[in-house]
């Protein structure tokens, strides 16, 4: 790193992540998290889901608003596309993770950021939801991101900063590791 | 009453022979315990080092035939002790290392007592009391030095394996005979993780290699061993205290290397070219479903990450290559060593297998190269973090006149290679007669 002050400004608080991350190494307690959503099914494929709370830090938290997501699928399916696909949102989930992810890794690198665009594309064999060939998978064959990022530093640097990203990423992780779901009904 | 419930707190200390009193008592005689030893008597400070089997027990019987030292000889240097043979940049093999501890232990006269094993350490006034299998001792300060590599780390998911499956952990695997022909799959991708699937696989075992994070690096670097450039360029003594998060440094895989004649480099494109199949970090057995056989399915399962987790360690690698040309350059070295290089970067499949299933008969043995972590169950002392690790700084124990020696980046990067632990002998030895004087001077032949 240079041994000169530069000021760069990502606008991320890395002093208050550093310190969240110092105290909650002592207080592991308060760093369990649970993220909560719910959905209502609106008509045909359509349904619309909201999130307002959370719990963290030991406590009930709550978003400055309820945040509300309609999804839905297109109309070649036969349906009348009031949102993005489910499969969508995972494409926005990832995206904007990593992109979080790297503008506080750049922070945190004393690295000043001009431009972070990203392209994400997820491919799909449809046999596999609509049941036509079981031995295809349901979900993405893979899913490629590519980074254009305009910033002060060595393309090792920025790709340094990426895989940083990848690394710290809860959604990467989500999506590259098995997860156990429960789903019941009431 | 008091004196009851003090005898009920020490249920062995009457029923043990008292073996004596030391001022210091060193736990395990391995490469750290002895340059312990040796630092000690130097500071004329009377000591005992208990041994549970014989010098360099680990090394005697935890370790592959094929093993020999990631370091080329002449790092191997000990406190009062050099390599003294005439193949200085070879790399010994366990049975030459384990003669070199034993030439090493008797060179310096070391008090070591074979074959005692330590069964509890209980914090007593002004020192500690070491129960053994043979009896006890008190001492008024302690280095624990037995080691990092106690217990093999293998997943609780390991029992959910068929078994018709064979799991060895790297303590049990000797060599590629005792395996079943057969499909082999090795969970872990340090130096360790490699060169088990390189030989394993040269056996005509087809290997599937899962690693996660893990540390590349070229055997050679510009003519010379890449532990001469990492001496040269300071980075083999970069200081526990300048690491941002030491923790996580410490947790590092060991770096991918192997000491052979030929002094050749051992990385991933390399096992890829030979046929072995590298997956990405094991993350769990599915045992949902049935196979096309209809047995039941039991899949293991692997990181999509794999991309990302190579990445990382060529990024890593190149940035150590950096340092080493930017010293060569500022040193104006230039006679002697090749010219910079930069190596291929780590090729992965363009969709690496995601799952095995383990049921298909395919695979007929899982070997555990995941790592070790020390074992301390006989330690009744609070100076255990909650992942059961030493709360130290650089050795120094949190409690009085107690240390640890022989850790990764323990002090240094080089705290756990065979050289590497001179220096953190000397301080900590250092730090140990400073702690003596300060506490025991006023009544130092008083038996505590």
């Amino acid at each position: 790193m240079n041994s000169y002050t530069k000021v760069v400004d990502n606008g991320v608080n890395v002093d208050a992540l550093l310190g969240a991350r110092e105290q909650l190494t002592d207080a592991p307690q308060a760093a369990q998290f649970t993220w909560r959503a719910t959905c209502e099914w609106v008509k045909g494929t359509h349904s619309r889901s909201e999130i307002e709370g959370y719990f963290g830090l030991g406590e009930e938290q709550k978003h400055k608003t309820s945040f509300c997501f309609d999804a839905d699928h297109p109309e070649i399916f036969a349906s009348e596309d009031h949102g993005i696909t489910p499969v969508e949102y995972v494409l926005v989930g990832l995206a904007s993770c990593l992109t979080a992810g790297i503008a506080s890794v750049a922070q945190n690198r004393n690295i000043q950021l001009h431009s972070v665009k990203a392209t994400l594309e997820g491919n799909m064999d449809i046999q596999g939801i609509l049941g036509i060939d079981s031995d295809v998978r349901n979900g993405f064959d893979g899913i490629k991101v590519v980074y254009d990022i305009k910033a002060d530093a060595t393309q090792d640097e920025i790709d340094g900063i990426v895989a940083q990203s990848q690394k710290r990423s809860a959604v990467y992780d989500i999506i590259t590791n098995p997860s156990n779901i429960t789903v019941e009904t009431k | 009453m008091k004196l009851t419930n003090r005898l009920a707190l020490q249920p062995n200390s009457l029923l043990q022979p008292f073996k004596g009193s030391v001022t210091t008592l060193i736990i395990g005689a391995g490469q750290a315990g002895l340059a312990m030893s040796r630092c000690l008597t130097q500071r004329a400070i009377d000591h005992v080092v208990l041994e549970r089997g014989k010098v360099a027990n680990s090394w005697r019987t935890e370790r592959w035939d094929s093993l020999r030292l990631l370091t080329p000889n002449w790092k191997n240097s000990l406190p009062g002790y050099r390599y003294q043979g005439d193949k200085p940049n070879d790399f010994m093999t366990t049975p030459e290392f384990v003669q070199f501890i034993q030439n090493y232990a008797e060179t310096i006269s070391a008090p070591v007592h074979d074959g005692v094993t330590v069964t509890a350490v209980d914090a007593i006034e002004n020192g500690y009391r070491v129960t053994t299998n043979v009896g006890q001792w008190q001492c008024r300060s302690l280095v624990v030095a037995s080691g990092a590599f106690n217990i093999p780390n293998v997943p609780s998911v390991s029992k959910a394996i068929p078994t018709s499956i064979e799991t060895l952990t790297t303590h049990q695997y000797l060599n590629p005979t005792q395996l079943e022909e057969g499909g082999v799959l090795i969970v872990g991708g340090s130096a360790t993780g490699l060169q088990l699937a390189e030989e394993i696989q040269r056996s005509g075992r087809e290997v599937t290699l899962s690693v996660g994070e893990h540390v590349r690096m070229p055997r050679c670097y510009r003519g010379r061993d890449i532990f001469c450039w990492m001496d040269d360029t300071g980075i083999s003594r970069e200081h526990y205290t300048s690491f941002d998060d030491v923790n996580r440094v410490r947790k590092l895989p060991s770096p991918q290397l192997v000491g052979t004649p030929e002094h050749s480099t051992l990385d991933l494109n390399k096992l890829r070219a030979s046929g072995v199949n590298i997956v990405g970090r094991f993350c769990g057995l599915n045992n949902s479903g049935s196979n096309t056989s209809g047995l039941n399915k039991c899949e293991a399962q692997f990181s999509g990450a794999l991309n990302n987790i190579c990445k990382m360690a060529d990024l890593k690698m190149n940035r150590l290559l950096d340092t080493i040309d930017t010293w060569i350059e500022d040193k104006a070295i230039t006679t002697g060593i090749d010219q910079p290089e930069r190596f291929e970067p780590t090729i992965v499949d363009k969709s690496p297998t995601l799952s095995v299933d383990l049921a298909s008969g395919k695979i007929k043995t899982v070997i555990w190269a995941t790592g070790y972590r020390p074992d301390y169950s006989w330690l009744n002392l609070p100076v255990l973090n909650r992942k059961g690790l030493f709360n130290h700084d650089g050795g120094v124990v949190n409690a009085p006149g107690l240390y640890t020696i022989g850790l990764p980046f323990m002090r240094t990067r080089q705290s756990s290679f065979i050289g590497g632990v001179s220096d953190d002998a000397y301080y900590l030895s250092d730090h140990l007669t400073s702690y003596l004087d300060a506490s025991f001077k006023p009544s130092f032949n008083a038996t505590s």
